[in-house]
């Protein structure tokens, strides 16, 4: 059947509608034109997806941070590229040469300059931290008319007026001022003296020498301080000098000093140091035989070395107290045999001591070998007497104007007070200190300074040597140098004092040094080079001082009472840099105490008074009674402390300062007494009284001595070493092998890593580090680490990725408990260990991250990677030498820090911070870097000149500060590099990886080297030149 | 299976049947809270409250309000930490062990003993976290995740990322088993609250039993999943408070780098352990009058297990000082001489009180069955297992290579806080569990109930 059916669907497909014909193969029916939806599904999930993109950009928006480009940009300034001008650092007597490093215009770190024969590329604490008083809050940031704001113009039209008008009257007009070096602002002086015939200039100095120039004056004829060659001495006798840390041109000294520490098993010699002192100085702390001595008794070991070399020379001897002094017959007999290689020097400022000395010297025949007259220094030419006329003259009415230039002696003098009080009885008185500081306040003008970075100046330092100031940021704030000031104020209109020296320079030595040069192109090297040095000229000196004189003016031992010495504070220095937090936080060398002020008692003596010093810091306040002056502070227990004597630092007690060094200790200046005419630095009769305050000092250390651990801390002596260099390293700990006693470094479970390329490592000498602490300054400026204040340090947090352990031993042979090791003895023997990342190549800290924030590179430096960190702590935990850091508090904007931390939390302050590293956030953990961002700096630049990495092109910041060299750093690959040299680098047998080095070095250890981290940082030895019979444990 | 010696006493007093059984369990959780309760639940909010307060300082001023510094890094926070895990860890061995060891006496405290174990997990979690200096990063930087910042990845070196995975492990495999313990009793809540006619209680118990339905397929599933279980958890407690061990072990630290840690934390965990969940169901049994279920019997094996882990413990710290000496190494020498006579000699002699000498005590038999006794030494043993951690922590770093860098840890207010912050959370929790959850394991108890043999007498 067939089926002719047609099926359809709809009536269009019956009637064969063209319409539906045409669409009839779709399966869907499509929209029409008009119908058109515009969008299909993929459009919508497009845009649907676009606006959720966007809308989530647009809520994480960075909050934008303007950055503006040079419009103009100066030549010689690329951003990124630091830019360095020679200068010099001068602040009262004090002298550095120096390089000063700005980005983008900002003076961000202060070197040494290596040209100057003076400094020699030394730096100190102080000289560091100067940097950060550019950028300090409490600068007056204009000239002031009493507590009003004023502009220079009013200013100097009163000034001038007012001078005019005591000059008329014939009224006495004084400039007074600290230690002038420069010879153009000598020279200012000068013309101002012209335009006022009653104008003198008074120089005064906070720890005056004058004692010295007076015993020269009548030893020799002139009032001089000669240069003193350390380097030159086979045997160095100190009375109470403290050459290393204070006393005259200690940067120079330290490098001359450390010269002759330097022991290696090719030179097994080095010089032998006795120092008789009161208090544990930094020098007596690094002298191989000290004796404590009471400061009645410097005369007495003065007079009793020159009687013993007088009999052996045949010259007449003294009058002298004979009570035997420990070590002065062995030292005595030393200097004699040593004749020409010896220097004796008194810290005194007493003119009859120095007189003897000079005998000594004479005898010694010191002059001309460890003493050069033809080289006198200008460090110190205060005259204590006309300073204390002057203020006799103030006092008394007599003085119609006085102008302070650069000094504050109503602070730092002491009779200051007085004068304080006398000023505003005084027509005239300008300051000219940079801030307002305690004679600034009480003076009636302050006519602001230039801070030195800002300033143009001259210096010289020593007869001959001479040194140029330059700007390194034009100035901040509307002061004007000092200099300008008075050369307006004598008359000279509108004075550029840049052409004034540029001037003098001209007439002075162009002549003399210009070689043919046109005059620009010898002052551009001259400033190039930051200093101008002449050959000395000889002088003969003949010793003609009255040595009978001398010894019948010897202060002797006065009953009753203590005896108390006042010395700079190694921090702070005189004071005028006490509004610094990075001195604040320096810890003392000795005491390891911060950010306060104490007075140093012995050990016999805190029985005697009640003192209870615990190890936290904790203790009671005294009241001592000089004179008629009272003052009270804490007590501090020092080991090696002369029974009977106490000790208290200048610079504190500032009460104009600013925020920083607001309300800490007292000022000591007034405790000052007077001896044959000057100033002295000891005085007697001191009754001390225990109040019932107490009182914590915050100290970075709180543990004393090493323990007997022989793995920290290596110590030797001379002979010793001379018999078998390698004693040490035979002693050193063992671990066991299968069958053996190996080397710890000769096992490892791992294979370490693969050093291609650099393989950066450090050296330390334990013999040639003083302990001064400037390299925890330059660490502390070059690495922006946070200043954290007196409570987080009684916390123990301090932020410092370098530190100086300051270790207490003492000479026994009887084996101790642990609890007798805990106690220093009455007179320790000191040694310091500067402490910071070891690199190691097993580093226990990268183990137990769990983030991997700490690493390894491939260079052997132990990384690391703050925005990674999440703050565990387990590295610190971890780390054996506790140099990792922890930032428990945010320390950048933060006004609780505010105070100790200005240069993370104030506008001016945050200038100094270093742009190449990193501020680090709360709750990440820091350490030593190896200033990492100096190695790529090196790195890169022998990258663009495509040639390898020269050693020595490298240096971190610890290691340029350090004026005595203890520290050497370099690649430990590079068989030519100086590292590699003195620790005598060779690649082992047993374990030919990367990591391992055969060090040759007999002096050379690694700290807990048995532990197996095997770090990259490796002490010398510590060799003391002593005699056999005593051994330190 | 069923086999009761005749001769060993039953486990539940009372006399009670399978229906008391329901009924004294499920009263506590259908009836109004009483005084007491709402007076120790009071009490351990407002200590949560004020620990809050100073978990929130902690972390808005960072971990300097604590008083820890360059030396010690670790202090309260780790010991709290380990102290909490070490709680812990009696839950789980009871829990997980004893079952797999057939020991029955355990079904009338496994659930409280569980709940104890997650709640001091949790709080033992809040240290590590709350520990850390950027806490914000470091709660996701810690876990192995895939992450934009290249090839960024977690260290597996560290024995802080050991914990994470060993803690994290640990508690989700405890709280599943506790959970999974609770469906059946929470169906019994439900099945009175529908007889009842209580709409609101039925519709939460049921949601919360995963409408149990009490098939035998049910029941048989049930038993297979907390066998299996009971075998994950095993191995987890002697590997949790191991891997807590190796933080220290594997570090060069004096006095923490010793290869006796692991087994002596898993027994001191244990010791711990038994004396927290004695202390907590001590007190239960009071407030709740559970007496029959929770009886002087199941103390004094508890106690006895105290004795055998406390003196584990005082083994390995006689050991350790042996080790010491034998060793000859300076710096450890040192570490365990300063730990007895140095300045936190008092830390250690109270350790050595509470963890050694006390636990001793019973061995006399009057001791072990005394809920007084038991209830003091149990406190004791927990104060003397905190100073143990503190004492291993603190002495060791506080003076390790170094001398210049000894120094002292000083808590603070915060350090007492935060730990303060965890006894509130720990207890408002367990009060919180007693108050809504079945305290007693029902559906086990209801197994070894000896209703008939007792009921003719």
């Amino acid at each position: 059947m067939s089926n002719t059916k047609t099926y359809w669907k709809g009536l269009p497909q019956l009637t064969n509608d063209p319409e539906f014909v045409k669409h009839a193969d779709k399966e869907f029916v499509e929209p029409g034109k008009n119908e058109d939806l515009g969008h299909s599904r993929r459009d919508f999930l497009r845009m649907m997806g676009f606006s959720m993109a966007a809308v989530s950009l647009a809520a994480c928006e960075a909050p934008i941070r303007k950055a503006i480009p040079y419009a103009n940009k100066p030549e010689d300034v690329d951003p990124g590229i630091p830019n360095y001008y020679a200068s010099t650092y001068i602040n009262g007597g004090d002298y550095c040469s120096i390089v000063v490093k700005t980005r983008e215009g900002r003076p961000i770190k202060v070197d040494g300059n290596g040209l100057s024969g003076v400094t020699k590329g030394g730096t100190s604490a102080q000289v560091e931290a100067s940097v950060l008083s550019l950028y300090d809050n409490y600068r007056l940031r204009g000239p002031k008319a009493g507590d009003k704001s004023t502009d220079w113009q009013t200013l100097d039209s009163e000034v001038i007026a007012k001078l005019a008008e005591i000059a008329a009257q014939g009224g006495q007009i004084r400039i007074v001022s600290n230690t002038v070096l420069s010879p153009s602002t000598k020279a200012v002086i000068e013309r101002f003296k012209a335009k006022y015939p009653t104008a003198q200039h008074v120089q005064y100095d906070q720890a005056s020498t004058y004692g010295m120039l007076k015993a020269n004056e009548e030893s020799f004829g002139t009032a001089f301080i000669p240069s003193y060659d350390f380097s030159k001495a086979k045997t160095i006798v100190s009375i109470a000098a403290d050459f290393i840390g204070t006393w005259v041109s200690p940067i120079e000294f330290t490098k001359q000093y450390a010269a002759t520490r330097e022991v290696s098993a090719e030179k097994p010699e080095m010089s032998r140091h006795y120092q008789f002192e009161s208090i544990l100085s930094l020098t007596g702390a690094n002298a191989d035989y000290r004796t404590a001595i009471k400061p009645s008794e410097e005369g007495t070991v003065a007079a009793q070395i020159y009687n013993i070399l007088a009999s052996k020379a045949g010259a007449a001897s003294l009058a002298a107290p004979a009570n035997p002094i420990e070590h002065v017959e062995k030292a005595a007999n030393e200097l004699w045999a040593n004749r020409g290689k010896a220097l004796v020097v008194a810290g005194s400022n007493d003119k009859a001591i120095q007189v003897i000395v000079n005998a000594i010297n004479t005898l010694l025949d010191s002059y001309g070998n460890t003493i050069d007259a033809s080289r006198p220094v200008n460090f110190r030419q205060g005259n204590d007497e006309q300073m204390g006329a002057f203020i006799n003259e103030v006092t008394g009415g007599k003085i119609g104007a006085v102008i302070f230039y650069g000094c504050n002696p109503v602070y730092d003098h002491p009779k200051g007070a007085e004068l304080g009080a006398a000023l505003k009885n005084v027509a005239l008185s300008v300051s000219t200190s940079s801030t307002e500081d305690e004679t600034a306040s009480a003076s009636a003008y302050k006519a602001p300074d230039h801070h030195y970075l800002e300033s143009w100046n001259d210096a010289e330092p020593k007869k001959g040597m001479y040194s140029l100031s330059q700007p390194a940021i034009t100035k901040i704030f509307r002061t004007r140098q000092a200099q300008e000031s008075l050369l307006v104020w004598g008359g000279n209109g509108q004075a550029d004092y840049f052409e004034f020296v540029k001037e003098n320079w001209k007439n002075w030595f162009y002549g003399k040094a210009g070689n043919g040069m046109d005059f620009q192109s010898f002052w551009d090297k001259c400033l190039y080079d930051g200093v101008l040095e002449f050959p000395a000229e000889p002088v003969s000196l003949t010793f003609k001082g009255d040595l009978n004189a001398a010894a019948a003016t010897l202060s002797s031992a006065q009953a009753g009472g203590y005896e108390l010495v006042i010395y700079e504070s190694y921090g702070v220095g005189n004071g005028s840099q006490a509004n610094n937090p990075l001195l604040q936080e320096l810890p003392d060398p000795i005491t390891k105490a911060v950010w306060d002020h104490y007075v140093t008692i012995s050990i016999s003596d805190a029985g005697k008074l009640g003192i209870n010093n615990d190890a936290e810091g904790r203790t009671q306040k005294l009241t001592l009674t000089v004179g008629n002056q009272k003052v009270t502070v804490p007590a501090l227990v020092q080991p090696g402390q002369k029974q009977g004597t106490m000790g208290i630092a200048l610079g504190y007690g500032r009460t104009k300062v600013g925020k920083v060094a607001e309300g800490i200790g007292v000022n000591a200046y007034p405790l000052i007494g007077m001896a044959n005419g000057s100033l002295s630095y000891a005085v007697a009769g001191v009754k001390a009284e225990k109040t019932d305050e107490n009182f914590q000092i915050a100290q970075t250390q709180i543990h004393q001595t090493y323990m007997g651990r022989t793995n920290v801390i290596q110590e030797s002596t001379l002979e010793e070493f001379k018999e078998n260099p390698k004693e040490w390293l035979e002693k050193s700990a063992k671990i066991t092998d299968w069958e053996k006693k190996v080397d710890p470094s000769a096992v490892s479970l791992w294979k370490g890593h693969d050093y291609k390329n650099h393989h950066w490592g450090m050296a330390i000498d334990l013999n040639t580090c003083t302990g001064c602490g400037a390299c925890v300054v330059a660490c502390n400026v070059e690495n922006n680490v946070a200043m954290v204040g007196k409570e987080e340090v009684i916390n123990r947090r301090e932020m410092h990725w370098l530190r100086i352990d300051r270790y207490y031993s003492s000479a026994s042979d009887a084996p101790m408990n642990s609890k007798e090791l805990e106690q220093a003895a009455e007179n320790p023997e000191v040694v310091f260990q500067p402490m910071l990342c070891q690199h190691c190549n097993n580093a226990p800290c990268e183990t137990v991250c769990p983030v991997a924030a700490t690493t390894h590179s491939s260079e052997g430096l132990n990384q690391m990677t703050y925005n990674r960190c999440i703050g565990t702590r387990y590295c610190a935990n971890n780390c054996p030498y506790k140099v990792r850091r922890f930032n428990w508090f945010k320390y950048h904007h933060n006004q609780q820090f505010y105070q100790a931390n200005p240069a993370m939390n104030t506008e001016l302050g945050r200038m100094v911070l270093n742009p190449e590293v990193t501020v680090r956030s709360r709750g990440v953990m820091e350490k030593c870097s190896f200033c990492v961002q100096r190695i790529q700096t090196g790195k890169l630049n022998a990258k663009k000149e495509r040639r390898p990495l020269k050693d020595g092109e490298v240096i971190t910041a610890c290691q340029a500060a350090c004026s005595s060299g203890a520290i050497v750093f370099g690649d430990m690959n590079d068989e030519n590099s100086r590292i590699s040299q003195l620790l005598d680098i060779s690649k082992p047998e047993e374990r030919p990886y990367g990591i391992d080095k055969k060090i040759g070095n007999p002096r050379a250890y690694r700290v807990l080297e048995e532990i197996g981290v095997k770090p990259n940082i490796f002490y010398l030895t510590k060799v003391r030149n002593k005699d056999r019979e005593k051994k330190a444990v | 299976m069923q086999v009761t010696s005749a001769i060993r006493e039953p486990l539940i007093t009372g006399g009670k049947t399978v229906h008391d059984v329901s009924e004294d369990i499920s009263r506590q959780v259908e009836g109004k809270p009483s005084t007491l309760w709402k007076m120790a639940f009071g009490i351990s909010a407002v200590l949560f409250a004020y620990g809050f307060y100073c978990v929130c300082v902690l972390l808005w001023e960072g971990v300097g309000v604590w008083g820890l510094n360059k030396t010690v890094g670790w202090a309260w926070d780790i010991t709290n930490f380990v102290w909490w895990v070490g709680i812990g860890h009696a839950g789980t061995l009871i829990s997980a062990i004893l079952l797999l060891f057939r020991q029955k006496w355990r079904m009338s405290i496994n659930r409280a003993a569980e709940a104890m174990t997650i709640f001091a997990v949790i709080c033992a979690a809040t240290f590590p976290l709350a520990h850390m200096g950027r806490l914000w990063l470091g709660f996701y930087w810690a876990l192995p995740l895939p992450n934009t910042f290249g090839s960024l990845w977690v260290n597996f070196n560290s024995p802080l990322l050991w914990d994470v995975f060993a803690i994290s492990t640990y508690f989700t495999v405890s709280l599943v088993f506790w959970y999974i313990g609770l469906i059946p009793d929470f169906a019994v809540i439900r099945d009175r609250a529908v007889r009842s006619g209580h709409k609101v209680r039925a519709t939460i118990y049921n949601a919360l039993s995963f409408g149990w339905d009490g098939a035998a397929k049910t029941w048989m599933r049930y038993e297979s999943v907390a066998l299996i279980l009971a075998g994950l958890s095993t191995p987890l407690v002697l590997s949790v408070h191991t891997i807590v061990s190796f933080d220290f072990a594997t570090s060069i630290v004096p006095g923490w780098h010793t290869t006796i840690f692991p087994p002596y934390f898993v027994a001191g965990a244990i010791f711990s352990g038994f004396a927290m969940v004695l202390t907590l169901l001590l007190i239960t049994r009071k407030v709740f009058k559970l007496e029959d279920y929770i009886t002087i019997y199941h103390i004094e094996l508890m106690n006895i297990v105290i004795i055998i882990t406390g003196s584990i413990v005082g083994i390995a710290y006689i050991t350790e000082f042996f080790i010491a000496w034998y060793g000859q190494v300076p710096a450890e020498k040192y570490a365990f001489i300063n730990r007895a006579t140095g300045p936190y000699w008092w830390a250690y002699w109270s350790m050595m009180t509470c963890n050694v000498i006390s636990p001793q005590l019973f061995w006399f038999k009057k001791l072990r069955t005394n809920i007084a006794a038991t209830f003091v030494l149990s406190i004791i043993v927990n104060i003397g297992m905190w100073f143990e951690r503190f004492v291993i922590i603190v002495t060791s770093i506080h003076r390790d290579y170094l001398p210049s860098s000894w120094s002292m840890f000083y808590p603070t207010m915060y350090d007492v806080g935060e730990y303060i912050f965890t006894f509130g959370l720990f207890f408002t929790a367990f009060f919180l569990f007693a108050k809504f959850f079945p305290v007693i394991n029902m559906a086990e108890v209801k197994s070894i109930v000896k209703s008939s043999s007792e009921k003719k007498h």
